[in-house]
Formats: C-alpha cells, sequence, structure tokens
C-alpha cells in the first residue's frame, strides 16, 4: 500500500490512497536487506511474491502430477487472471488432493473426469488437454463437458479456493479484515479524486 | 440481573426468535413489567465472534438447516437449498443485516384500493393505515438512532467513496432524491460508539455501531430482571386447549431433550420461512390444517422484494468496500406511476460487496474471460441492489416436505417462488436506470446480476381486516387463536418497497403496547 501526498498541501487535498496491485517483496524477509532483494526485484518480481508451489507429487500425493496438471491448466482456463502465478491455483486445487484421500468417490469423479477431457482432446486436437496451445481450443472442450459434475465440481470449488485466498486480495486491489486498523474513517474510505 | 422462569409458569409470555421482531418485542414488554421467555435457535453470539470475513461469518452464523428453493425463480437452480439468507443467532438477521431504515408510503397499507385488482396477485390492504404506524415509525427510528430522522436527531453518515460515484450519476441523470437513513451511528449514540467505517457490516458490526439486537434490545430487556433468554432451543410446536387457546411451546435444546414451556401468551418472530413452518407444524387433531389457519393462508403470499443488483465498473479506483457498506439510495423512482408499465416502485440502494462475495454473485456459475476480466477490475466497481414492491400471489409459499426431515425431525420447508410479471418489469426498468446512472459518470461495462438468497422475507402470515383473509388481525394477533402473536414480517400485507425492518420494529413497539395493555386488563 502506497500514500501519495501532492508535494504541496496548500494546492488541493491528498491523492486517493491506491492499494499497489503488483507482487509486493516485503513478504519475502528473508531477501531484506540483502543485494539480492534489489535485485531480485527486477528480475523475479512474480516469483518473489507468492510462495513456491507446483502441480507435483508433493503437492498432490493422491491425485499424482499428471492429474494435477490437467486440473492446474483447468483452473487456469476456467479462471484465467494472467497476472497472477501458478502458485494460486495450485492453493486453490490442494483441497481436493486433500479430500480424495478420505473420499474414494470424488477420486474417481476427478480422475474420470480428466480422462474424458483428454479423451475429447486427443481426438479433436492429437493432444492431451493441457499440451493444447490455443487458449481458445481448450475453452471449448471444457464449453463441451459445463453441465458435468466433474466440471461443477471443479468450478464451484474454484470460486472460493481461488477469490477466498487472502494472499490474493490485494492483487486485486481488495484490503481484507480491517477493524483492527481502525477501519477506514481515517483511512480513505472518502479520498475518491477522479470524478 | 438473569432471571429465570419454570417450565410450569404459564404466566409468561414465550417469544419465538429474537431478531428485529423478537427482540424488540421483548425489550418492549420487559420495559412494561411483563415476563417473557425468549427461545432463540441459535447460538449466543458476541461482538468477539465477529470477523471481517465475508464467509466466514456467512459459515457461522447463516441458518443453513436444509430449505429447498422450487417454484420459477432462478434459486432452484443457484441456490437449491438456499432460497433465504437468514441468521441463526441470539439478534436474528440484524446481526448482518445492512441497516437501510426506509418507512413505508401512506399508499402502500391500501395496494389493493389504490392498485385495483392486479391478474394473478393476492393484493390486499392491511387492516391499518399510515397514521397507525407512524407515531411507532418515530420511536423506532429513535430507538435505532436512524440517520436523518427527527426523532433520533442523528446527522447524515459521512459520504464514503462508493456514495460519491453513485450520488454523482444520479444527480447527472436528474435524480434529486438521493438519501441515506440507516441504523448506524453517524455519532455516538445510546451508548455505543460512532460508525468507524469499517465496511463489514453484513458480518456483524465489530464495534457495535450499527443497531442490532443482540446489543442493543436483547441486553436491556435482560437488564430489566423480566426476560430470560434461552439460547440454542429450537421451537418445535405450540400447543392449545379444547378451547383453542395456545398453552406453551414445545422446544428442543441444544442436546436435543424436548421441554416445554407453559405461556399464557405465545409470540412468534422467527422470520417468514420458519414462523408460518412453526404453525403449520403444529397441526393437531382440532386445527388440521396448522394452528390459526381456517383461512389457509398461513405460509402463503410468501414475498422478498423485486430485486435484482448490478456492478459497474468505472474510469477511476472506487474501493467500494470501504466504509459503510450502504452508500447513496436513490429514492425517485419509489413514487408509484403506472406511466413506467408497472405497479409500485422500488429503491437503487447502493450496496457493497467484498471480493469474494463479488466473485460468487456476480454471475453464478459463470467462469471465462468475461467472467474475470470484469473481476479483475473489482477496486474500481460499484455495485447497487434494486429493492422494489414484490405483489402477493397465493402460490408463492412456505410448505412442509412430505417426507424429508431435518436434525429436529421436522420437515424440511419449501420455499416456491414465482415472480410476478410485474416484479419482473421492476427489475429490469432499476437495472436500465442504474446502467445511465453509472454511464452518467463514465462507467464503461455494467454487469447485472441475478438476485441474492432472499434476505427480506414477507408475508407469509398477513394481517387482514376479515378473518378469510389473513391470518392476525391488526395487532398480529390470530385471528383464530386469541393468545397467540405473529411478530415478525410475516405479518406484511404488502411489501412495500421499503427494506421491511424499521416497520418489523415499529410494529413490534406498537404491538408490545397492546398486549401489556390488554394483559394489565386482564383480557388476555
Ligand atoms: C445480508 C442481509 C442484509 C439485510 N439488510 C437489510 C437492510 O438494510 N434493511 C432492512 O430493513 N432489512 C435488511 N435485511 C433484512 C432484515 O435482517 C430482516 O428483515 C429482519 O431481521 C427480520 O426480522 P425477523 O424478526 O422477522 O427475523 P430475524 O431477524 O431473522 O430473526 C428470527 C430469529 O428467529 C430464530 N428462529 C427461527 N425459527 C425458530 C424456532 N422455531 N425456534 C426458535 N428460534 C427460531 C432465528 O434463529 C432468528 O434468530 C437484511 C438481511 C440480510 C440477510
Ligand atoms: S461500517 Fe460502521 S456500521 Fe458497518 S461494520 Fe463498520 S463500524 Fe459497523
Amino acid at each position: 500500500m502506497t500514500t501519495k501526498n501532492k508535494t504541496n498541501p496548500l494546492e488541493a487535498a491528498p491523492t486517493m490512497r491506491l492499494i499497489e496491485r503488483r507482487p509486493q517483496l516485503s513478504r519475502r524477509g528473508f531477501l531484506q536487506g540483502t543485494g539480492l532483494a534489489t535485485l531480485a526485484a527486477g528480475v523475479l518480481p512474480n516469483l518473489l511474491a507468492t510462495p513456491p508451489a507446483f502441480a507435483d507429487a508433493e503437492t498432490f500425493p493422491t491425485l499424482g502430477a499428471p492429474l494435477a496438471t490437467t486440473l492446474l491448466r483447468m483452473a487456469r482456463d476456467l479462471y484465467p487472471h494472467d497476472q497472477l502465478a501458478d502458485s494460486y491455483y495450485v492453493t486453490a486445487l490442494a483441497p481436493y488432493d486433500g479430500q480424495a484421500k478420505t473420499d474414494p468417490a470424488l477420486h474417481k469423479l476427478l480422475s474420470d473426469g480428466a480422462s474424458t477431457l483428454d479423451a475429447a482432446a486427443q481426438a479433436q486436437h492429437h493432444h492431451r488437454y493441457a499440451a493444447i496451445e490455443l487458449e481458445t481450443d481448450r475453452v471449448a472442450l471444457l464449453q463441451a463437458m459445463e453441465t458435468t459434475p466433474f466440471f461443477q465440481k471443479i468450478r464451484g470449488g474454484l470460486v472460493t479456493g481461488l477469490y477466498n485466498n487472502k494472499q490474493l486480495w490485494p492483487r486485486f486491489g481488495y484490503e481484507g479484515s480491517s477493524w483492527q486498523k481502525g477501519g477506514y474513517r481515517f483511512r480513505g474510505f472518502d479520498d475518491l479524486d477522479w470524478l | 440481573m438473569t432471571k429465570k422462569f419454570k417450565l410450569d409458569d404459564d404466566s409468561v409470555v414465550v417469544i419465538v426468535g429474537s431478531g428485529a421482531g423478537g427482540g424488540t418485542l421483548a425489550n418492549e414488554l420487559a420495559q412494561r413489567g411483563v415476563d417473557v421467555v425468549i427461545l432463540e435457535a441459535g447460538q449466543h453470539y458476541t461482538l468477539n465472534d465477529f470477523e471481517n470475513d465475508e464467509w466466514a461469518m456467512f459459515n457461522k452464523i447463516s441458518w443453513l438447516d436444509k430449505r429447498i428453493s422450487a417454484g420459477g425463480w432462478h434459486h432452484t437452480k443457484t441456490y437449491p437449498n438456499l432460497p433465504a439468507w437468514i441468521v441463526k443467532g441470539v439478534g436474528g438477521s440484524t446481526i448482518h443485516w445492512s441497516g437501510v431504515a426506509l418507512r413505508f408510503q401512506p399508499h402502500d397499507f391500501q395496494t389493493r384500493s389504490v392498485y385495483g385488482e392486479i391478474k394473478s396477485a393476492n393484493v390486499l390492504d392491511w387492516p391499518i393505515g399510515y397514521q397507525d404506524i407512524a407515531p411507532y415509525y418515530d420511536l423506532a427510528e429513535k430507538k435505532m438512532g436512524v440517520t436523518t430522522s427527527k426523532a433520533s436527531g442523528q446527522p447524515e453518515m459521512p459520504a464514503n467513496n462508493h456514495y460519491k460515484v453513485i450520488a454523482a450519476g444520479a444527480k447527472k441523470v436528474g435524480y434529486k432524491k438521493i438519501i441515506r437513513p440507516v441504523a448506524s451511528n453517524s455519532t455516538p449514540y445510546d451508548d455505543r460508539p460512532a460508525c468507524l467505517q469499517i465496511g463489514f457490516c453484513m458480518q456483524g458490526c465489530k464495534i457495535g455501531a450499527k443497531w442490532s439486537t443482540l446489543y442493543t434490545e436483547i441486553p436491556k430487556a435482560l437488564a430489566t430482571g423480566h426476560v430470560e433468554l434461552r439460547p440454542q432451543s429450537m421451537a418445535l410446536r405450540i400447543e392449545h386447549d379444547k378451547r383453542g387457546n395456545a398453552t406453551g411451546v414445545l422446544y428442543a435444546d441444544k442436546d436435543g431433550n424436548h421441554h416445554f414451556q407453559k405461556a399464557r401468551i405465545v409470540c412468534v418472530a422467527g422470520n417468514s420461512i420458519e414462523s408460518p413452518r412453526l404453525l403449520l407444524n403444529s397441526a393437531s387433531s382440532q386445527f388440521p390444517q396448522g394452528l390459526a389457519n381456517s383461512s389457509g393462508q398461513v405460509g402463503k403470499n410468501y414475498m422478498n422484494h423485486a430485486t435484482a443488483a448490478s456492478v459497474a465498473i468505472h474510469k477511476g479506483p472506487v474501493y467500494m468496500y470501504r466504509g459503510f457498506d450502504i452508500a447513496a439510495v436513490i429514492a425517485d423512482e419509489v413514487e408509484p406511476n403506472t406511466n413506467r408499465g408497472f405497479f409500485g416502485g422500488y429503491y437503487l440502494e447502493g450496496l457493497a460487496l467484498h471480493l469474494p462475495y463479488t466473485a460468487a454473485f456476480m454471475k453464478p456459475g459463470g467462469w471465462g474471460r468475461e467472467f474475470t476480466s470484469a473481476l479483475d477490475h473489482y477496486d474500481h466497481m460499484s455495485c447497487v441492489w434494486v429493492c422494489g414492491e414484490d405483489l402477493a400471489r397465493e402460490q408463492n409459499s412456505i410448505t412442509l416436505h412430505g417426507s424429508e426431515k431435518d436434525q429436529y425431525g421436522l420437515p424440511i420447508p419449501i420455499v416456491t417462488k414465482t415472480y410476478h410479471e410485474n416484479d419482473d418489469k421492476i427489475a429490469a426498468h432499476g437495472l436500465a436506470q442504474w446502467r445511465k446512472v453509472s454511464e452518467a459518470v463514465g462507467a464503461t461495462r455494467v454487469i447485472d446480476m441475478p438476485a441474492y438468497p432472499a434476505s427480506h422475507n414477507m408475508g407469509t402470515n398477513r394481517m387482514s381486516a376479515k378473518a378469510r383473509d389473513g391470518v392476525v388481525n391488526q395487532w398480529g394477533q390470530a385471528h383464530d387463536v386469541k393468545n397467540l402473536f405473529v411478530s415478525d414480517g410475516s405479518q406484511f400485507t404488502s411489501s412495500a418497497a421499503s427494506n421491511p425492518t424499521l416497520t418489523i420494529v415499529a410494529l413490534a413497539i406498537r404491538q408490545a403496547e397492546h398486549i401489556a395493555g390488554e394483559m394489565r386488563r386482564k383480557a388476555l
């Protein structure tokens, strides 16, 4: 978060308190105070902003890497935000792995669903779904299965899995819990300056 | 002072529910020296339990016992088991109401006379008029600290960014009545602090600036020494004697054990799904259709306002979540004017959603770039809720499921709703006007949203002059059962375009005065 003030206080009221939507370095405490921080800020902003997470067997011990890769591609196609690193989508999908461990029916729903998706992808594009290059082609495949329980299961869970993740909120300019900061009474509830 | 009453004490008034209706009634009776037992199905939360987190609070305090959406509304698909959004807890839905406090207009009490007969609707005049309720509106506004009300003397709430964007657009399209009467403290009032613009009003106001029976009426009632509050006590049925008078209420405690609390008078205030459900569940050999249901109108005429919502994406940031959740309310469209092609009118109410709810409600079931490209501009959004008059229809109803039961062993309620053509026209008109208001200040994209799960629930035990047309008389007293009262929004004969709570509170004060008077005169 940054507070910008005009240089001459007599000229006009302070401008709006804006939320910096790009990933912030400060969360990577271990890099602070080292020369690395400045260097990394220039070259690796996206990577540094979020803890790394992958569609690998470590994060998805029950579902396994191939299925997780398909689900990750699907999550990105369902809710595409190009500015977001994969890790947010992985975080949103990880609970399915946990549930599948104790819920074989869910495990089957996911693996059968992904197989059906891959089969359609192979038939139409000679590639697994996740390997199809064009987003429009992948989206067409998803549209064709929009009413299936598999699709609904993944889509429904992502709405909260993705958008209820506090780490992601600043990326949308949303600040979350405010009472502990005294609300917005003295923090820009009425500072709109562009009307 | 904590008072305890014995189960076989048949001198007490038993109130079912502790929300806007029940909580207010309890306090107003207690102030008049009447002994009261409150049965509240939900837990007793405190401000410490409130989190600034939409889903955490939804999951903590909502009424999530199974309900079924039926009929023609989209809720059958989008919210099949969540037709309505109601709180289960001490304080009821006043924990997360957003505080809009609007009076009805005088004609709202005479819609049948003013509108005439409307095809496939069941419109009826109230047995009371505006002049009967006006003094109680004053008392209610004073009690609740409503801003810009003469009765409370509370000044307006300071304008936040969201208010400014909507008000500017409204003025540009020629609207004049931009108002904001809300029941939250613009300055310290009634021993509660001024609003800090925290912005999570619908998640429970963390500092208690917004009026809720949880921390106003209920503690005041308990302090009189005339009231016992029993949380986690679900009323199962109302029993009656051979003369047809209510004798008390059977309820289940938190462990599922059943108790019977005797009563001199029973008042039902469980909100408009549970109140009729309780009367239907109280059917007996003497009253096979349900208690107080000789008219057959118990559970009928379910209304929840003609409504829709919409977000607009602006050229600059708005951060609508900063500050009081209700922004500007546009009141220019509320007066009836059939030139617009419909009966009744509506308010355009700026209502902020936080990011998680915006994602869930903007386009239920939506996905793909059309969805995400809008959400990417969350910080530039303004959001409106259209609140319009909803016509009573007999087929819109609360009924009991034939076989499926809830955890208390009670049949699950089915909430059937099909909007009248008039309701659809109101919602469409409201959305079109909102688009103009938003585009007038340069909004580049406006996205219409379907109605939320019903937060305003009304009409299912309606007032009527004649016993054959409704369930209760002008005091909310059952036509059929003398010592049984309905004390919540289910009494409403028409929905009006106003959010219901101020009227529920005004009616509860009026009812308390009547009940206490009748008890003193030994007429009850
Ligand atoms: C998100 C949201 C925003 C809202 N905003 C506004 C607004 O701005 N303005 C406005 O006017 N209104 C608003 N409302 C509506 C308002 O909250 C309700 O109209 C009002 O609270 C209804 O009062 P009530 O007494 O009928 O029921 P409630 O306040 O819902 O209270 C009913 C209580 O009865 C209990 N109960 C039910 N059945 C039983 C039983 N069998 N035994 C024991 N206890 C039982 C419930 O647990 C509940 O606590 C909003 C509602 C929601 C959900
Ligand atoms: S904005 Fe005001 S009323 Fe709403 S939660 Fe914050 S302090 Fe309470």
